[in-house]
């Protein structure tokens, strides 16, 4: 088997790598896992994120920083792409839906196709102080690139819980999914409500984005490896949960960490890691860890 | 009467040659993907030599008119590219895409169609076609003239484990499997082999588990992409004090943007090159000179050390060839490029049986001071210390590895 | 017969094109638009008659081709072979994956069917002896006589492939297969309920989609003489099959026909004039606009229009 200190190290990476699978998953367990939106545009909008925060970086922001103004140009896209959404697909009924799925589908192809007329299908990354550093631990060195990112994501997952949790407009979000006409004989609109939550998704993407780009290169195509990731994460954790999402993002971080340590396996499987493990739970128990 | 005739013979002849056009090469070159930073400059290298035929009349009393399309470094798209080029654009002569990635799919396309074939830079990839008409163009022939300078030196250094890390594509699995056995045959115990998907960005468990492993010497054999990220992950993390040499077939360390954008954390890596500063070629510093002129303008790599006097070379190639048997007939040209050794500015040509250099001259070099943002220093001799082969060396290696990147 | 009539006349004239027309890029570009005839075709049969939008495409389609590959490396079987083969291993694909995840819904599924094809794709990467990613290449024989040429032949092979594809997708439309298949489309509880076998019948629908993809997939490496997994499980393919029927009409054979015709060929148009990914931009945008303005496609405006007329 593995030597102990590889093993420890795997799994060392492995939680920070997962807290970033857990961050990056976020906007999905909203738009998804809350509101039922088949949303397979995430991780396109995600990265379409990483290339604004690369635009802005360029012009001398640090990517962080970039990647939290980007929040609210994404909120208002957010927001449009719901209502076109509503309009088109849901109002029209339950077949209707079903389409949704090809149209989430195309809008992640105009994406991901516009991203390489306009930045070319070379990669691309940011420069910044802790991009390249690392930080010495005895034998251990840990890239500060991923202890930002890991840094950034925690942040997140904390403010967007106590969001769902504690305001009046996240306990909203949280009741338009479990119970939409109660919601609206108490009055409020579900229609505002979802086309809201979608645009803390989109924003929470952006911010995503942001730090994608800090972790490694990106290249347009990108998305299509996320597709995995994040409906892997979102569905383990079970969908609508937040703690799920998290605990969910852990396990594919640390699982993937250990199979590309491993000498009889390596890189060319951890490709497969998120999606095996999607399959197993939803052969096994579709509901996921913490599902409602 | 002598007047009349002549001047109908010319007057045909001019009809003749204005109805005859241009000689059409056809070609694909990664302009973007993994390569492309290499591939822009070798085009910008093929085109100066366009036009320097044009100017002296082009040949077979015809101008050269160069097609070469975007491949993306895309294996998938080459084979379409080049079928289009012959079926559609009717090109009279071919040149390989740079690299074995996209070189690699059309081997079967013109061994079928019985078509010349002039490579660009790939790396044994005609070993299981074994077309006949195919002269590779670079300075190794097999994988014994592209490893033994680094286990050599990895030898002298002390080294008697190996670890081998390569990109899972034609190129690299191909030097890996030379070098396997190489390592066996110089009594080299493998602690660690690993292939990794093409287009991987993150090396870092990758780096780990070779740490783990405390191999001597790290042969890697990577495309540009990868190296950078290998380079910045090694940066990051370290790869152990066991390690007495690292790198040997890493590509993409070559290109001067990237040499650039790495700067120190080079130093002390140990890999191959093609031409450093120092090395005299009869032509090449004239073509270099003018090369960097028109490089700045096209914002291409401004030193063009690798691939541009390489690719030029083509060129003088097919021009002695065509030249020299007054055609544009396929199997006279190979005939001829397999019989002559022709002279270019990367010094004379003459190919083996298999279509590759008889004559290998493979650089190893160690990158010693360099530092960061600094284009210009490469310019001089002194930042690429020479270890092989002999004839060209400047300096020994230093190892441990890590002592040699100044940590 | 006059569906039999028209079928027979159509391989004729291909197969008099084959000898007549001289450039061979036509041939070239025109496997591919028929390629994608018989893709959408057997899309169309789980994902618009039974409503299973689904992208697993790329996963029966490059387990044909790399089954043709293998077996030509292996063995030299000839092509005819290689195709049965493929159809077999990727009917069988369709039956194990189609029992496995057929019992999940909608977007589920469709996500499900995405991790079939990086599966798939990452164990073919594993596999040294199909190249790895490394990918194969591969000499392929002389054509079989009365052909010169071997692309005219695939060319022809493939037009009898899309002629077959849809004489079967008419077949299972009209037939009680067709009408079950329709009535989980418009409601799977009130077809169960009914006492409409719904699991069989997916599951048949998936496994007899997955054989035509693997059919399909089979000549592919003999076209390109050269196989690698990330071109071969790329996702561009189930674009295509599930864009093509959604514009030309998901309910009707015709639909995925039309729609294939028009958008290949249009795509390889693009491809060749303007650049590979504005054919990609294409499909995506052609997408979006009818799946929300036409959903019932082509076929569904040309009924509206034909109503209107009428009046």
């Amino acid at each position: 088997m593995l030597p102990l200190d590889l093993l420890f190290e795997g799994v060392l990476f492995g939680i920070l790598l997962g807290a970033f699978y857990a961050a990056v998953s976020m906007g999905l367990s909203v738009s998804f896992g809350l509101l039922d939106v088949p949303h397979v545009a995430h991780p396109a909008i995600m990265v379409f994120g990483s290339y604004c925060t690369f635009v802005l970086a360029r012009m001398g922001l640090d990517p962080i920083v970039a990647g939290v103004l980007l929040m609210a140009p994404f909120f208002l896209l957010g927001m449009l792409v719901y209502r076109f959404y509503y309009e088109a697909f849901e109002r029209r009924g339950a077949e209707a839906g079903v389409r949704g799925i090809a149209f989430f589908f195309g809008l992640a192809l105009i994406i991901e196709v516009g991203l390489i007329l306009a930045f070319g299908v070379d990669q691309r990354l940011v420069e910044a102080a802790y991009i390249g550093q690392s930080l010495r631990f005895g034998d251990i060195r840990i890239p500060m690139r991923t202890l930002a990112v890991f840094g950034v994501a925690v942040v997140l997952t904390v403010l967007l819980s106590l969001y769902l949790a504690k305001t009046f407009t996240g306990r909203a979000i949280k009741a338009v999914a479990q119970d939409e006409p109660a919601l609206r004989l108490m009055g409020a609109d579900p229609v505002r409500i979802k086309q809201w939550a979608f645009g803390i998704a989109t924003a929470v993407s952006a911010l995503a984005g942001a730090m994608l780009i800090i972790i490694g290169p990106v290249e347009p195509a990108m998305d299509r490896l996320y597709i995995g990731r994040t409906f892997a994460v979102v569905v383990l954790g079970g969908l609508g949960s937040m703690t799920g999402t998290i605990a969910a993002g852990l396990i594919l971080g640390i699982s993937e960490s250990i199979v590309l340590i491993h000498p009889a396996l390596g890189a060319s499987w951890a490709p497969a890691v998120s999606f095996a493990l999607l399959l197993l739970v939803l052969a096994i128990r579709p509901q996921g860890l913490f599902g409602r | 009467m002598k007047l009349v005739s002549l001047a109908f013979g010319l007057l045909f002849s001019a009809l003749a040659l204005a109805q005859q056009g241009p000689i059409k090469i056809g070609m694909s070159m990664p302009q973007t993907g993994a390569l492309g930073a290499g591939g822009k400059a070798a085009l910008l290298a093929l085109q100066m030599w366009v036009e320097d035929v044009n100017a002296k009349g082009g040949l077979l009393g015809r101008k050269v008119e160069l097609t070469a399309y975007d491949d993306q470094t895309n294996p998938a798209l080459t084979p379409g590219i080049y079928t289009k080029l012959l079926d559609v654009d009717k090109v009279d002569l071919l040149i390989a895409p740079y690299g074995t990635v996209p070189t690699a799919p059309i081997m079967p396309l013109v061994k079928q169609r019985g078509l010349l074939l002039m490579g660009n830079f790939s790396f044994q990839v005609n070993r299981t076609v074994k077309h006949d008409m195919w002269f590779n163009n670079s300075p190794w022939n097999d994988a014994s003239s592209w490893s033994d300078g680094f286990i050599q030196a990895g030898q002298k250094a002390g080294g008697k484990t190996i670890a081998f890390l390569a990109a899972d594509n034609e190129f690299a699995q191909n030097l890996a499997n030379g070098a396997r056995e190489l390592a066996k045959k110089a009594g080299l115990q493998t602690v660690y082999n690993q292939n990794y998907p093409p287009n991987s960005t993150d090396f870092s468990s990758l780096i780990r588990g070779i740490r783990a492993a405390k191999p001597d010497i790290v042969f890697v054999m990577s495309y540009p992409g990868e190296s950078v990220a290998i380079v910045r992950a090694v940066n990051e993390i370290g790869v152990g004090d066991s390690v007495k040499i690292f790198g040997g077939g890493m590509v993409g360390l070559q290109f001067t943007p990237i040499m650039e954008s790495l700067g120190s954390s080079l130093n002390g890596i140990v890999n191959y090159n093609s031409y450093v500063p120092g090395i005299n070629y009869p032509g090449i510093e004239e073509f270099l000179k003018r090369y960097s002129a028109k490089a700045l303008e096209a914002k291409v790599d401004p030193l063009g050390f690798y691939l541009p006097p390489f690719n030029y070379a083509i060129g003088q190639m097919y021009e002695q060839a065509i030249n020299a048997t007054r055609s544009l007939d396929h199997k006279r040209l190979a005939d001829y490029i397999r019989k002559n050794e022709m002279k270019t500015i990367v010094g004379p040509i003459r190919y083996g049986p298999d279509g590759e250099w008889a004559n290998p001259r493979v650089v190893q070099a160690q990158f010693r001071g360099v530092v960061d943002k600094n284009m210009d220093q490469f310019r001089q001799p002194g930042k690429q210390v020479v270890l092989f082969p002999p004839e060209y060396k400047t300096g020994d290696v230093i190892a441990p590895f890590e002592k040699a990147r100044g940590k | 017969m006059k569906f039999w009539a028209s079928l027979v006349v159509v391989l004729a004239l291909v197969v008099a094109a084959a000898f007549t027309v001289k450039n061979e890029f036509v041939f070239y570009a025109g496997y591919t638009v028929l390629l994608y005839v018989v893709l959408a075709t057997a899309w169309n049969i789980l994902g618009g008659y039974a409503g299973y939008v689904n992208f697993g495409t790329p996963a029966f389609f490059g387990l044909g081709a790399y089954t043709g590959a293998v077996l030509y490396k292996a063995f030299a079987l000839p092509l005819g072979l290689q195709i049965a083969a493929a159809a077999l291993m990727s009917g069988l694909l369709g039956l194990f994956a189609g029992a496995l995840t057929l019992r999940l819904r909608g977007i589920f599924f469709a996500i499900a069917t995405i991790a079939l094809v990086v599966i798939m794709e990452t164990a073919f990467i594993n596999w040294r002896y199909a190249g790895g990613a490394t990918g194969l290449q591969l000499l392929r024989p002389p054509p079989t006589a009365p052909f010169e040429s071997y692309i005219k032949m695939l060319f022809v092979v493939m037009a009898a492939m899309a002629l077959g594809a849809v004489a079967l997708a008419r077949y299972i439309q009209d037939s009680w297969i067709g009408r079950g298949l329709r009535a989980i489309r418009d409601s799977e509880e009130a077809a169960e309920c009914s006492g409409v076998p719904t699991l069989r019948l997916k599951v048949f629908a998936c496994t007899v989609s997955g054989a035509l993809m693997g059919a399909a997939g089979a000549p592919m490496p003999m076209y390109l003489q050269y196989i690698e997994p990330s071109s071969t499980f790329n996702l561009n393919y189930a674009v295509g099959a599930l864009a093509s029927p959604m514009i030309g009409g998901t309910g009707h054979w015709l639909g995925p026909v039309i729609g294939a015709l028009l958008l290949s060929s249009l795509q390889q148009y693009v491809t060749v004039t303007i650049s590979n990914e504005m054919n990609v931009l294409v499909v995506g945008v052609l997408l979006v606009v009818f799946v929300v303005a036409a959903p019932e496609g082509i076929l569904g405006l040309a009924k509206k229009v034909g109503a209107r007329w009428k009046r």
